[in-house]
């Protein structure tokens, strides 16, 4: 519908798909997470994911780049699918870069170091190269001047902004947030969400799980809602937000409502 | 209330009163107040450290008589042998160094070539200016390991000996301080790279290798050194085929470095294991291989978490070489003991060991002194 804003909503109708998650399944022991997921994302597509505590998201997005393994079905990333084969691993790693919750940062090094090792290692790209990508990333979350400092001389948010900066610098063509500001303080929510919106503009392809709403609204093509490892609707912000179809979408709604 | 009233009405010097640092009242810092609060707070205090202060000055006063004041130095060495009845005459009241002066050569070389003690000694300064090198982060570079190759090269060379001039000398003859640098060096040098392998298997999601690592821990850790040394010693020339002759202090050397190891892999593993999985992930998340991971991102942080306990083990594993003298082994500490051997210094025990004690203090001491500064240079990053 109307969410024209983005620039590469036009393209994408013919664009392939960025990844594709057929019927996936996945077990903890002999508890079933992940249920017959399905999941087609485009490229340049923003998708927010949300759904109640345990209800799988952070396990559907981390089998994204394989830090967790499915079982049963099929997942296609830019194309290559994930097997046990390491090669397409690492190169499916080197184009989906990851925000966690707790930041994540490497504390012993530097700023500037923690953005610009992959760079370096990965990709093999020239230090003095690598440092100059790293400023640029550093300039555009907003704190260039902190490239000197350890992780743990910032605040939360802007460590949050350092490891969106850190895997931007991979030049990944798709980005995992999993709660990026759950572990934020009120007043440093802002910030993070500002820079994720920056980004969206730019046509990044992103899986966000959150529960921001306006965040969701801003910026998402689909919201997806998750219940007991099942995608149990999906749709545009709108409809999901002010139309829910399903009884447990719209008991996880007046839930978030009125914690807000 | 007068006082607020009295601040409401004139800003400006307050402002400058709360900003003007304040001293504390004096009475509660400097040595007078630590003294009054830590030695004399109460009358229980104050008999305690009274009864201590009296029987610590006593024993100073009466070590330093000991060991200074009525020392005696050297003794006369006439062709029959060194005379020391001065010493004896002492009989215990004075120190007598005499037997340090006249066997410090033994003590450090043992029966090595008398004219050939320079090739030691000088290892021995080769191995100080290894250690002191390797010590200073700046040179915490790959070319480090190129460094100890080529000292510890040259460090062979001198020992043996049959080149370059220099007379071959078996390794039978070798002993004393030599000895000790040479086990405890080659021993963590080799020991602490083997150990990191070694926890990092135990971490494996090979179930071969993770096995092979727990049971290699498991075994040596459960056997004293002294059975793994006599086993090196004893047992392995069995099992090899004749004619095949390894050197009984290599073979020492590798059942030192096999105990070490194993000791250590367990220090590294709980370093690894507290750290978050987050970090993994993390680096997994970029796109860095196991090793690219486990090099700059684990490691660093695992080994900067056990400095404490690697720096005891390796002090442990220092004073643990001693342990070679049961298979004929002369280090330190043996070449110590022999050296008073001979009738005429049979008795000057005390000497000795105080002068061994010493040598062994001062490396250990080095150790644990660089392993603090260490540890609070590279976790620096910790503190907010
Ligand atoms: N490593 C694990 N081993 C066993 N069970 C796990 C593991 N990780 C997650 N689970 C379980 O899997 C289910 C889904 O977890 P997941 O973390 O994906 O939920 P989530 O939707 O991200 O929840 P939250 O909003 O709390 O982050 C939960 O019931 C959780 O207890
Ligand atoms: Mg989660």
């Amino acid at each position: 519908m109307e969410d024209g804003p983005h620039l590469a909503s036009a393209v994408r109708a013919d664009a392939p798909p960025a990844i594709l998650l057929d019927k996936v399944n996945k077990w903890y022991g002999a508890l079933h997470v992940l249920r017959d997921i399905n999941l087609n994302v485009a490229t340049g597509e923003r998708v927010v994911v949300c759904g109640p505590s345990g209800s799988g998201k952070s396990t559907m997005i981390r089998c994204i780049n394989r830090l967790e393994q499915h079982q049963e079905g099929r997942i296609v990333v830019d194309g290559m699918e994930l097997t046990d084969d390491t090669r397409s691993l690492d190169a499916i790693r080197r184009e989906v870069g990851m925000v966690f919750q707790s930041f994540n940062l490497f504390p012993h090094l530097t700023i500037l170091e923690n953005c610009t090792l992959a760079p370096i290692w990965v990709r093999r790209m020239p230090k003095k190269e690598a440092e100059a990508l790293a400023m640029d990333y550093l300039s555009r979350v907003k704190i260039p001047e902190q490239a000197k400092k350890y992780p743990g001389q910032l605040s939360g948010g802007q460590q949050q902004r350092v490891a969106i900066a850190r895997a931007l610098c991979m030049k990944p063509k798709i980005m995992l947030f999993d709660e990026p500001t759950s572990a934020l303080d009120p007043e440093m929510i802002k910030e993070v969400l500002d820079t994720m919106v920056m980004l969206a503009d730019t046509g990044m392809t992103m899986i966000c799980v959150t529960h921001e709403m306006g965040f969701a609204r801003q910026v998402a093509d689909r919201v997806v809602f998750m219940d007991r490892g099942e995608v149990v609707e999906s749709g545009i912000p709108d409809q999901i937000f002010n139309d829910p179809k399903t009884d447990r979408l719209k008991g996880f709604l007046s839930q978030i409502l009125r914690g807000h | 209330m007068a006082d607020i009233a009295a601040e409401a009405s004139a800003p400006r010097p307050v402002a400058d009163a709360a900003l003007a640092p304040r001293r504390p009242p004096l009475l509660q810092v400097g040595p007078l107040a630590w003294a009054r609060a830590n030695l004399f707070s109460s009358w229980i205090s104050t008999a305690v450290t009274l009864a201590l202060s009296y029987l610590l000055i006593r024993w100073t006063v009466g070590f330093i008589d000991w060991a200074f004041v009525k020392a005696i130095w050297s003794v006369p060495v006439t062709p029959q042998g060194a005379q020391t009845q001065a010493c004896r005459a002492l009989a215990g009241s004075g120190a007598c160094w005499a037997v340090v002066t006249e066997k410090h050569r033994f003590i450090l070389f043992g029966t090595y070539p008398y004219e050939q003690h320079w090739r030691p000694a000088l290892v021995c300064l080769l191995f100080v200016g290894l250690y002191i090198v390797s010590a200073m982060r700046r040179f915490w570079r790959p070319a480090l390991a190129l460094v100890w190759l080529a000292t510890l090269t040259v460090i062979g060379i001198l020992m043996w000996g049959g080149v370059l001039g220099m007379p071959y000398v078996p390794q039978e003859r070798w002993g004393g301080l030599v000895i000790t640098l040479i086990l405890s060096t080659f021993g963590i040098a080799f020991a602490f790279p083997l150990s990191i392998l070694v926890a990092l298997g135990r971490r494996s999601k090979m179930p071969a290798i993770k096995m092979l690592c727990v049971v290699y821990v498991e075994l040596i850790r459960g056997v004293p050194l002294i059975s793994l040394l006599f086993m090196a010693s004893v047992m392995f020339p069995l099992f090899l085929p004749e004619g095949i002759n390894i050197d009984k202090l290599l073979r020492a050397q590798i059942a030192i470095i096999l105990f070490a190891a194993a000791y250590l892999a367990e220090v590294v593993r709980a370093g690894l294991q507290a750290l978050p999985r987050g970090q993994y992930e993390a680096a997994d998340a970029l796109g860095l291989s196991y090793w690219q991971k486990t090099g700059f991102i684990i490691m660093p942080q695992a080994l900067r978490l056990v400095i404490p306990p690697l720096v005891n083990t390796f002090i442990g594993f220092f004073k643990d070489t001693s342990l070679v003298l049961i298979i004929g082994i002369f280090d330190l500490l043996t070449a110590g003991k022999t050296a008073i051997v001979e009738p005429a210094w049979q008795g000057f025990g005390i000497e000795i060991y105080v002068t061994v004690g010493a040598i062994y203090f001062v490396f250990c001491f080095a150790m644990s002194r660089y392993s603090q500064n260490l540890e609070a240079e590279l976790n620096r990053h910790r503190v907010r």
